[in-house]
């Protein structure tokens, strides 16, 4: 990688600092263990998870690019395709469809124009079909840049959510 | 470890515990389908293939990754066990290609083999069969993604084997797909094993894709004529011509795998530069003409010329038999002017040996060593299997310490390293040897009197003084040095105060045997007394008036070609045997078709003294002979006795005797005595590092277009450290002005900051640095 | 409701107070003197693990397995590193109880911890938490920095030799990494795929070292046993099924949430708890044990107790405890196609029969809901599930092949209906 590429992906003291964190959690001779972490981090400032961030992360920590990539692609919350501001990730597993996920679905469609999968032309929101997150009793619910957990969702509820995001 | 009594398939056996079903299954002969399992690899248990029937378990077990229990019974074929594997395999094939008829691994493909005994006749899936896009490997490695079973041998065998995880298999479920990071092209020297390994048509050889198949070819053995580890060989051949070259198991030597060079070098036998007719340059101008008017002409030539005015020459990477000829015909004519050490510098052990160098150790030891100090080596390129061995031994906990010029990556952990000007080698291997002594608390050897036991030094010593297995090795880099008898005297003595083994990493295919037939200046065949004669270096420095060369290309395979082309240029006159025509048509009088190591019967002495003869698998192309049928026909033209031999056989009895292997290994000894260590000078200026290239150590090599493609094929570049790129005003990625004696040249600037200060980095070996000079030494650069 | 007075809430009770998941509150009810106890008076490992036997604690995670005789396996005197890890990764389509321990309760997880690290000569923990949580992974970190502070992990616990240090790991989407070899893979930073066993985490497991992991509802119950003994937790709950156990219920009811009940309460009584089947409409089908167990008609159902040994007879599994309530206005076709495709979605994809044969299903399925059915699919199904089912390396194989096999079993008429009528019974 030349200089000045790396220059555009450095992360943030904030990020490293973070990082460097992570790596402290496990056996100093186990620094990949903080990959997980790493590349949250570094998904969080930098949007999503473009191939050279995942190099730099992969060196960061001292293991081979394409372990890093693997990673990044085998859990579903990294983005290694670009994505909207405004990530909103829908469940719509069994619980979820049985409390009316499915018309929520529908509605966000409706509203944003875009399908699952999709980003809005003004780059505004990304869609995502989601799998189980753990809060069933709560359904139908979604999650906001992966972080944030909405709950109890009705068509009102969506409609107020995404008035607020910008 | 204890024996346990089980039963395969109503067979009782005795299998140690801590084996599993598989290996008690191949122990006694009972075969288990299997994609994933690899007897070199980590186990996996994902293909499932290997399901099989153990009484009392309440579902059936993979064999590969199952523990045997005492007293366990097994079923490899009941209906039960072959209900799990048809159920595998079906799921195998929903989504693979029906394109058995169009693809490589037809007729050697486990999958299509195993679909045969379990597969149903038609499939019962219906859906959208899976498509995977192509990934672009590199030049030798073609890919049908869409046919890859996910076993993951591929990715396993670069974690654990070449050392570097460039396949990778990111995505989930059903989704993952085996590639590369951001389609770099695959750059390990191991790389074409993924060829073997893969058990469908995903992963082939590019340079064989659909040139024949696999039925149509026959398959012959032989031995690589590469680097010094002697690769066993199969050689797939169709209509007189090498389509392709697999590795032929041996645990001994290569175990199942192959380099790439000795896999991919093939390509470079039938390139439209072969010499296929005697030629002969008449008032400048090139004629073809006869084997026996080719000969006379040599042999009256070289009548007229005085013995010591004549230089015989040839590269290590030529059988024995010639080499022997090659001496014995000089011999004969009373002149002891041979060698085949081309690239070496000092020659000063010549009377200070009691015998030839070899690696001190049989090649299988290298996999289990505990501590190691490897002194001036490319370890990776130079020897890449031997490399892979000392990972190994690097993977048991063995602890692995480098002296080097440069720091190129050894894919492994490194406990100590110290990366040194070429100038200060032997310093630095005189601190670990003074750092021993204090350690145990002996005397500080003379040898090591200037050297300087800093915490490094310490650091390698105590390694080496711990373990149980150890050894000291000499690489390329530190033979071709010009202080090499130094270095060796210090790594001797290393090893003696460290109890470890010595050894020698042999240069080329034949590094030992040369030495073992004789092809050296001072002494004949193990070591006889003989006519002595020049070496290669003074053979060379000085021009003689007639040089006798085998496949010897000075341009490239010298320490410094312009010292060399200028001798030969000077010559009155010049013999080339050689399979290439090359750049001798500029320089020499007389060319000879001789036969690649292909085309030929001959032998290779690998660098532990294993003596492998081979037969050739081809027909001479056009009017090529084996080199040792010339020399012979020649020492015939010239009246010399003793070149009665009827075949290579014949020549190899009357240079080894009838037991070649024991007299070999008798004639081996890296013991030396009488070194003086002169402190080392204190140079100012700038050096050189040079190492040849691992595709372009030899004349096959060279010419073998796909290895040529490959990133280790790159242009040669300048590379220093960034403070040097400051120091002298360029750029990096600039461009910079080198020059040693000659002329200039200009190159890229690289940064490495892995070399050390004031030093120069720029390959030998290669067309375009042929115009520098000596491969070590002072060395200018400037802005261009 | 204090930890020190017996109550049928072992995990749940602090939900009621202020501020649940702090340590003032956690410490003011009695938090972590079951650690200072053990740790100061020095108790040996046998006695907490036969008190964990005689409580009769089975794992909350999903297979049910004793947790004593779990604990037992573990070479303790085995000098060098030994980890104990907790499963927060909850991603099984129904469960939703742990997340509820993490954000309400925290501290008594981790005090479960630091006794299992002191039992089991673990000086390192991990708490492995599901990536869709993160505020819950937030709250954790809150409450390792308190414990910290506080000096219930560290070095020389409590003035002691015993040292103790616990981190968090937050998982980031991916349901196999609930399962325990997968979970192990996935603190190493790789992907994570479940290992084959043997060997088992016990001898073999983070970092190639021995590991035990458990659940983290099995883990926050041990401060309560330690506290309490295994008799009073054996009490809670019926033989073989130790204490009260974290309900999750989802689906057609009033109330969804979770409910601690001792193991044995009838269902009914849990389906009144969480307020009934909603709008009064009739019960069609529960999946009693989270997505993975086979699904129950709505008779069966009635009639079962929710314990491990009273679902198992019924012919499916308690799991993890959750329980998916469907009415009658489900149509099982479109419930089952949701649920192969989470299969298909979350295969980690390097069994042959998971990578290949839950698409495959996920495809049938989808076909046949579609209006492409045809005659033969339900046997096709009922055979692709059969052959991915004990084939595989992990349990999502069977986790992929039950819900089918049970649907088609209890539901056949209605795939019947759709395959010759091109559409919906219901
Ligand atoms: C596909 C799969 C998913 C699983 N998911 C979870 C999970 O989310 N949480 C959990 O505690 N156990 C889960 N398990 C079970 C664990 O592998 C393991 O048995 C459990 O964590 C052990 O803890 P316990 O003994 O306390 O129950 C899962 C198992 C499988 C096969
Ligand atoms: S059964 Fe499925 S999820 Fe489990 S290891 Fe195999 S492929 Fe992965
Ligand atoms: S060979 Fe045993 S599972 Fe693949």
């Amino acid at each position: 990688m030349a200089n000045s590429d790396r220059d555009s992906l450095r992360l943030s003291q904030e990020s490293l600092a973070a990082i460097d964190a992570e790596v402290a959690k496990y056996p100093a001779d186990q620094k990949q263990s903080a990959v997980m972490g790493a590349l949250r981090i570094a998904q969080a400032e930098k949007g999503w998870l473009k191939p050279e961030l995942i190099e730099y992360v992969a060196e960061y920590l001292d293991m081979p690019a394409i372990a890093a990539y693997e990673v990044a692609t085998f859990y579903n919350m990294y983005d290694t395709k670009p994505v909207g501001r405004h990530k909103i990730t829908l469940c719509t597993n069994l619980p979820c469809a049985l409390m009316g996920a499915n018309e929520i679905a529908e509605h966000l469609k409706q509203r944003l124009g875009i399908g699952f999968g999709e980003t809005t032309e003004d780059g505004r929101y990304t869609l995502k079909e989601g799998e189980c997150m753990g809060a069933c009793g709560d359904a139908p619910m979604c999650l906001h840049n992966n972080h944030k957990m909405h709950t109890h969702l009705t068509p009102e509820k969506v409609d107020e959510l995404l008035d607020k995001l910008k | 470890m204890a024996t346990l009594n089980i039963e395969i398939d109503g067979r009782t056996l005795q299998v140690e515990s801590g084996d599993t079903i598989m290996d008690a299954a191949n122990q006694a002969g009972i075969t288990i389908p299997h994609f994933c399992y690899h007897k070199k690899l980590s186990i996996a248990a994902n293909c499932r293939m290997c399901l099989v029937q153990v009484e009392k378990a309440p579902k059936p077990l993979p064999a590969c990754a199952t523990p045997v229990t005492d007293g366990m019974k097994v079923y490899t074929r009941s209906e039960y066990a072959i209900n799990a594997q048809k159920s595998v395999m079906e799921f195998l094939l929903i989504n693979h290609p029906l394109d058995c008829p169009i693809c490589d691994q037809g007729g050697e493909c486990t999958l299509q083999d195993l679909a045969v005994g379990y597969g149903g006749s038609s499939s019962r899936y219906q859906e959208i069969k899976r498509v995977v896009r192509e990934k672009n490997l590199g030049p030798l490695i073609a890919t049908d993604m869409t046919r890859c079973i996910h076993c993951s041998r591929c990715v396993r065998f670069g974690q654990e084997i070449a050392g570097v995880m460039e396949l990778g298999m990111p995505g989930r479920g059903e989704h993952t797909e085996v590639m590369p990071f951001l389609e770099s092209q695959v750059a390990s020297e191991l790389s074409g094993n993924v060829i073997d390994l893969c058990p469908v048509g995903a992963l082939t050889s590019k340079p064989f894709r659909y040139t024949a198949r696999s039925w149509e070819l026959s398959r012959r053995p032989s031995i690589s004529p590469h680097d010094s580890l002697g690769s066993n060989l199969e050689v797939h051949v169709k209509d007189n011509k090498v389509m392709r070259v697999l590795p032929r198991e041996n645990e001994d030597v290569n175990e199942c795998w192959l380099a790439d060079r000795d896999r991919f070098s093939y390509e470079g036998l039938n390139t439209a530069e072969r010499l296929t007719q005697p030629m002969v340059k008449h008032n400048g101008q090139w004629v073809e003409t006869t084997w026996q008017a080719a000969l006379e002409f040599v042999a009256d030539k070289l009548k007229t010329i005085p013995a010591e005015q004549i230089g015989a020459l040839s590269t290590p990477y030529r059988p024995a038999e010639e080499l022997f000829l090659l001496q014995k015909l000089m011999r004969g004519m009373g002149c002891g002017n041979v060698d085949h050490r081309l690239r070496q510098s000092d020659f000063s052990l010549d009377d200070k040996a009691h015998g030839g160098f070899w690696l001190g150790m049989p090649v299988t030891y290298m996999s289990r060593l505990n501590r190691m100090l490897v002194v001036g080596s490319n370890l990776r390129k130079d020897h890449p299997l031997m490399a892979h061995r000392i990972r190994e031994s690097v993977r048991w906990y063995g602890e692995l310490n480098l002296i080097n010029a440069h720091e190129d990556e050894f894919l492994g952990k490194v406990h100590a390293k110290r990366i040194v000007a070429p100038s200060r080698l032997a310093t630095a291997l005189a601190g670990v040897c003074r750092a021993l002594a204090e350690l145990k608390n002996l005397p500080v050897p003379e040898l090591a009197a200037h050297g300087v036991a800093d915490d490094t030094a310490r650091k390698m010593a105590e390694s080496l003084s711990g373990g149980e297995t150890r050894a000291v090795f000499l690489g390329n880099m530190a033979q071709h040095h010009p202080s090499y008898s130094q270095i060796h005297a210090l790594a001797q003595e290393v090893a003696r105060l460290a109890g470890a083994s010595f050894g020698v990493l042999g240069e080329a295919a034949n590094s030992v045997g040369a030495v073992a037939v004789g092809a050296i200046p001072g002494c004949g065949a193990l070591g006889q007394p003989a006519v002595k004669g020049l070496n290669a270096q003074q053979m060379l420095a000085q021009p003689l008036r007639a040089y006798l060369l085998l496949s010897v290309e000075a341009e490239l395979d010298t320490h410094d070609p312009v010292a060399a082309m200028a001798s030969i240029n000077a010559a009155e006159f010049v013999v080339m045997m050689s399979p290439y025509k090359g750049k001798s048509l500029d320089y020499a009088d007389v060319l000879l078709p001789i036969a690649p190591w292909t085309e030929t019967s001959g032998t290779f002495i690998n660098t532990e003294g294993r003596v492998q003869s081979f037969n050739a698998v081809v027909k001479p192309l056009g009017e090529t002979r084996p080199a040792w049928k010339v020399l012979r026909v020649l020492g015939n033209l010239l009246g010399l006795t003793g070149f009665e031999h009827n075949d290579s056989k014949e020549v190899l009895r009357d240079a080894l005797g009838d037991t070649p292997l024991g007299s070999v290994q008798a004639f081996l000894d890296n013991e030396v005595s009488g070194v003086r260590v002169e402190p080392p000078s204190s140079g100012e200026g700038l050096e050189r590092v040079a190492e040849v290239p691992i595709y372009q150590t030899d004349a096959v090599v060279r010419r073998s277009p796909s290895l040529q493609m490959t990133l280790d094929a790159s242009l040669p570049v300048a590379r220093m450290n960034s403070r040097l790129i400051a120091k002298l005003g360029l750029q990096e990625n600039g461009r910079v002005s080198v020059r040693q004696t000659a002329s200039a040249l200009t190159l890229k600037v690289q940064r490495d900051d892995f070399l050390p200060d004031n030093c120069v980095r720029v390959p030998s070996g290669h067309p375009l640095t042929a115009g520098l000079g000596p491969m070590f030494g002072p060395i200018t650069a400037e802005p261009v | 409701m204090s930890l020190l007075k017996p109550t049928h809430q072992v995990c749940s009770w602090t939900q009621a107070l202020d501020n649940p998941a702090s340590l003032a509150t956690y410490v003011a009810n009695g938090g972590y003197q079951a650690l200072r106890r053990v740790v100061t008076e020095q108790v040996t490992g046998d006695a907490i693990i036969a008190e964990l036997k005689t409580s009769a604690l089975r794992g909350r995670g999903g297979a049910g397995f004793p947790t004593g005789l779990k604990w037992s396996f573990m070479p303790r005197a085995f000098p060098g590193d030994k980890y104990i890890v907790c499963n927060s990764d909850e991603g099984e389509p129904g469960t939703f109880k742990d997340r509820d321990i993490l954000r309400h309760n925290p501290h008594q997880l981790i005090e479960g911890m630091a006794i299992a690290g002191y039992v089991l000569g673990a000086r390192v923990g991990y708490n492995y938490i599901h990536g869709e949580i993160f505020d819950c992974y937030e709250i954790f970190e809150r409450a390792l920095q308190e414990a910290r502070e506080a000096g219930y992990l560290g070095d020389k616990l409590f003035g002691t030799d015993f040292n103790f240090q616990l981190h968090a790991h937050h998982g980031y989407g991916a349901y196999i990494c609930g399962e325990e070899t997968a979970l192990l893979e996935s603190i190493e930073g790789k992907k994570g795929q479940p290992r084959f066993k043997p060997p088992f985490p016990a001898s073999f497991g983070l970092y190639g070292k021995p590991t035990t992991i458990n659940n983290t509802e099995t883990l926050a119950s041990v401060p309560w046993i330690v506290q309490h003994g295994g008799q009073a937790f054996l009490e809670l709950g019926k033989p073989n099924n130790g204490g009260p156990k974290l309900f999750s219920v989802s689906g057609h009811v009033n109330k969804p949430g979770n409910y601690e009940v001792p193991l044995g309460t009838p269902f009914a009584e849990l389906l009144e708890m969480a307020g009934g089947v909603r709008n009064g409409h009739k019960l069609k089908a529960v999946i009693p044990g989270g997505s993975s167990a086979p699904v129950l008609p709505a008779d069966v159902m009635m009639d079962c107790t929710m314990d491990f040994d009273s679902i198992a007879k019924a012919g499916s599994m308690l799991g993890s405890g959750a329980v998916i309530v469907m009415d009658e206005t489900v149509c099982m076709v479109r419930a089952l196609e949701r649920l192969s495709y989470f299969y298909f979605e979350e295969s980690c994809g390097q069994c042959t029969p998971c990578r290949e044969g839950t698409g495959w299903m996920y495809r049938v399925i989808h076909r046949i809901e579609h209006g492409q059915g045809r005659p033969e699919d339900m046997e096709l199904l009922n055979s692709v599930a059969g052959r991915i089912g004990g084939h595989t390396i992990c349990a999502l194989g069977d986790a992929a092949a039950m819900p089918v096999q049970s649907f088609l079993k209890h539901f056949g008429r209605e795939f019947e209906h759709h395959i010759e009528h091109k559409r919906c019974m219901v």
